[in-house]
């Protein structure tokens, strides 16, 4: 297989994974909707039990991107965990606050209380999708970073990358007001397809009122950061690309990019009318379907979107301090016998999303 | 390199690790526990068997979760503290840790919902199944994670260096599952039933101390301790291997097991010794201020012949012996000068201008290329691990899964002769076992990991230059950070274990959402 077609594989893949890491990030939007859904302890207790089920899903889908994003462009890895530091580990924070609670919320003896785990659960849920929100905007808008490899040449203290901000990624919040607005989505977004999963999956009238009053809240407030941000990165943002060795930049090349890839125009449209879709049915009292059309909806958007930031040279990581160096799928990826080789392990994942579906409709089917 | 964010990074790292390995070999071994037992349950050996099923369930959960949370600290941590690594050989180490998400993760995710909230759900052979499947996916994904780990101890499949991008390169995916990764997984994997084993022995031979859940008892260490004693013969017999592809592999880290400074035929293996503290590479003292040795044992271990010879420290930083791929080795400073001249010809090849200069350093460095790791210390002594605390972990290792093996055949022989109920001092001895199977299981891993010490990847990437050049201070941060977290989460998971087993296996499993 041409090399440029396995970069361009392993690029749609983490675009999908994202896709899908986006839409499963409901399990927090759930969690971050525990106080406004929950009145009495039953109903915590059906909120959280609910969750319990699925939350093991966006956990793993979480590490199964960072290390397929590991292995298929470890550049990225290398200069952006090394660097934005803080920002990793506060997400890191979270989600470790958050595999331990579920288990450890409903235990006797778990030491700190019941009222914590459930506030670390929320915690989570905020902080969660804002941050992974912000992290995933800076492929859009850069960081301050330089990298050499031969800098390992040098045998006193081999550097490799450099990370320029002194705050080690915490700068994303105050360099551009978009990765905070992206976040702010995003997380407006878990908080819609959470409320959306509740409906469907909590058979308790009651709280399918209150969820779909948040659809319609949360929905506003996902769409407002969410088409602003969508509209200043499609016609506004000046995008860079590399061709013929020379960085372009131009606010139209993701423009260019959907024209000469159509079908990313088709699954955007189509993604977009799915989730509007979702949220409308989610708002509506007889439909509980809602989270099926929207999470369908997400996964398109979010993996076409995620798709053109990074086709055909088009940087999807620029270094801020040193645009020459800024990384594509193409001077960032593994070598070719690398993507080789995983695209035959990726040939499982059908098989793995088949066995988690049919997994899943069978423990809701009663 | 700053030495305090090296060392800083590294602790961070083991710390992190080593709080892993509390959780994950209970998950792995009392995994097949469960599934054996859940087995018994639909094999219609007896309602008992769900409720004993039930009660290990719970304590595998909340085991587990731990262990989820712990597992994915590590994997942001080859980025966010060892960068430089993960360019180095990302091409190659990141192919496992995406093996590893993408086949064994959603499995066990997948699937251990049903294992816990599946009961009233699905059928009793989709349960087993589930279970069956949540260990098959518990078991791979440590099949992945140990090719990786056995990668660093004998980087295989590896193509031409990159000299463009700086890298190593993967050429054979099939070499990277080497034979030190088989018999690597194997012994990992089989001593954490002997870990499972005696923590289940342990905690019934509790209930049988309080005259509690006798039944419950003693058809749960029934079934542990056949899985503990064929753990732990396993782990013998891999151990065994392991040692051997070690002696091939990483000569200095099995000269370190035994404190062996300098090498020779029918080299006895140390069964008890108090090491020398005033002891230096070169200073021809004894290592030892008093030992024990099996005759000719290390010998046969390393080389599969009783007369075969063992190279010591001294000779592996001094050359000259003939090497298991028959070659003469030769010396570490001999590698250092090569691996600087390595390291100058990649620096001219990044500068040339012309073709012809870029061929020229080009092949400068091939010559050499593979002492390229080398061009980073200074000086042979560099290369040398910890010995003290490799030698003591080995045989701490070595010595409990012999006590371990002892007493899992005593607790058969008194069951055999059903006195193992009365057998007051042997449930004793079981219940105050369970810390030592962990500290056998720490120790083990000592050995491997403090025995690659100087190297990140063995002869290819040393640790001071796998580092994320960030500043010391977030590391401390992030350290202590850490150390609390990690202290909070072990006293709450002990308490609520403790509180679970002072429950028993009676309770309601609804009332704690299980």
């Amino acid at each position: 297989m041409e090399y440029s077609f396995l970069q361009h594989y392993w690029w749609f893949l983490l675009s999908l994974l994202g896709g899908i890491l986006v839409f499963l990030l409901f399990v927090q939007g759930g969690q971050s909707l525990i106080y406004s859904l929950g009145k009495e302890e039953s109903d915590f207790a059906q909120l959280i039990n609910s969750l319990k089920r699925k939350w093991e899903l966006t956990f793993t889908l979480l590490v199964t991107f960072g290390a397929s994003f590991f292995a298929s462009f470890p550049l990225f890895y290398t200069i952006s965990f090394g660097g934005a530091y803080w920002v990793w580990m506060a997400i890191l924070f979270c989600f470790v606050l958050q595999a331990v609670s579920y288990e450890f919320i409903s235990r006797r003896g778990n030491i700190l209380g019941n009222g914590v785990y459930k506030a670390f659960l929320y915690l989570n849920g905020v902080l969660g999708p804002i941050l992974l929100g912000t992290a995933v905007s800076t492929l859009f808008f850069g960081a301050h970073f330089s990298y050499s490899p031969e800098g390992m040449t040098n045998m006193d203290n081999p550097v490799f990358s450099v990370w320029e901000g002194a705050f080690f990624g915490l700068e994303a919040v105050w360099n551009t007001p978009f990765n905070v607005i992206l976040g702010i989505a995003i997380f407006f977004l878990a908080r819609t397809l959470g409320a959306l999963y509740f409906i469907n999956n909590i058979n308790d009238e009651s709280i399918r009122i209150r969820a779909r009053r948040q659809v319609a809240i949360n929905a506003v407030l996902f769409l407002l950061p969410f088409l602003t941000y969508l509209i200043y990165v499609l016609f506004f943002h000046p995008v860079w690309r590399f061709e013929n060795g020379e960085l372009n930049q131009d606010a139209a090349i993701y423009l260019d990019n959907i024209i000469s890839n159509p079908w990313t125009l088709v699954i955007l449209l189509s993604g977009l009318v799915c989730v509007l879709h979702g949220i409308y049915v989610g708002a509506r009292r007889s439909n509980l379907n809602g989270i099926w059309t929207a999470g369908i909806g997400v996964i398109l958007t979010v993996t076409s979107l995620l798709f053109i930031a990074g086709v055909d040279g088009t940087v999807y990581y620029r270094s801020l301090s040193s645009p020459d160096l800024s990384l594509t799928i193409f001077n960032s990826s593994s070598s070719r016998f690398t993507l080789t080789a995983m695209s035959i392990v990726s040939l499982f994942i059908p098989a793995v999303l088949a066995y988690i579906w049919y997994v899943w409709r069978k423990m809701d089917v009663k | 390199m700053e030495q305090n964010l090296i060392d800083l990074s590294r602790a961070q790292f083991a710390l992190t690790a080593m709080f892993h390995w509390l959780f994950v070999p209970l998950t792995l071994g009392l995994g097949l526990i469960v599934a054996i037992m859940e087995t018994l349950y639909v094999k219609g050996k007896g309602e008992k068997w769900k409720t004993t099923t039930r009660f290990w369930m719970k304590i595998f959960g909340i085991n587990f979760a731990v262990g989820v949370a712990s597992g994915i600290i590590l994997e942001f941590e080859f980025g966010t503290n060892w960068a430089k690594y993960s360019w180095f050989v990302g091409d190659i180490f990141g192919v496992p840790l995406a093996i590893e998400g993408i086949v064994a993760f959603f499995m066990e995710a997948t699937f251990i919902a049903v294992m816990f909230f599946g009961w009233d759900k699905v059928s009793k052979r989709f349960h087993l199944a589930a279970t069956w499947l949540t260990l098959l996916g518990a078991t791979l994904s440590a099949v992945w994670i140990l090719v990786a780990n056995a990668w660093m101890q004998n980087p295989v499949g590896i193509g031409e260096f990159n000299v463009d991008l700086v890298r190593t390169e993967l050429s054979s995916f099939w070499a990277v599952i080497s034979p030190l990764a088989i018999v690597k997984f194997l012994h990992t994997v089989i001593s954490s039933w002997m870990l499972a084993a005696a923590v289940v022995i342990g905690i019934a031979s509790f209930y049988l101390l309080k005259g509690r859940e006798k039944t419950f008892a003693l058809d749960s260490i029934r079934v542990a301790v056949k899985v503990g004693i064929a753990g732990v013969i396993a782990a013998i017999i891999t151990g065994d291997m392991s040692g051997n592809l070690v002696a091939k592999t990483q000569p200095m880290k099995l000269a370190a097991m035994e404190s062996l400074y300098d090498g020779h035929n029918n080299a006895g293996l140390v069964a008890l010794a108090v090491l020398n503290p005033d002891k230096k590479f070169d200073d021809g003292k004894d290592p030892f201020l008093f030992n024990v040795s099996f005759p000719n044992m290390l010998s046969f271990l390393a080389t599969r012949n009783s007369n075969g010879f063992v190279p010591g420290i001294n000779d592996v930083l001094k050359g000259g012996y003939i090497g298991p791929d028959g070659a003469q080795t030769i010396s570490v400073n001999e590698k250092i000068a090569l691996g600087k001249d390595a390291s100058l010809a990649l620096k001219e090849y990044k500068n040339a201008a012309t073709e012809d200069e870029k061929t020229k350093a080009r092949n400068a460095f091939r010559k050499n290329e593979k002492y390229f790791g080398y061009s980073f210390f200074k000086s042979a002594e560099e290369t040398i691990p910890p010995v003290g605390l490799v030698f003591y972990a080995f045989r701490i290792m070595v010595a409990l899964g012999f006590l371990f093996l002892i007493l899992f055949i005593t607790v058969e022989y008194f069951l055999h002769k059903k006195r193992f109920e009365k057998a007051r001092l042997l449930q004793k001895i079981c219940l105050l076992s369970i810390p030592f199977a962990y500290i056998a299981s720490q120790a083990g891993w000592i050995v491997a990991e403090v025995g690659r010490q100087p190297w990140a990847i063995q002869d290819i990437l040393p640790v001071k230059a796998a580092v994320t050049n960030i500043g010391a201070t977030s590391v401390i941060l992030t350290f202590c950070f850490f150390l609390v977290l990690f202290s909070v989460l072990l006293v709450a998971e002990v308490n609520i274990i403790r509180k679970a087993i002072r429950t028993g296996p009676e309770e309601n499993p609804q009332n704690t959402n299980q």
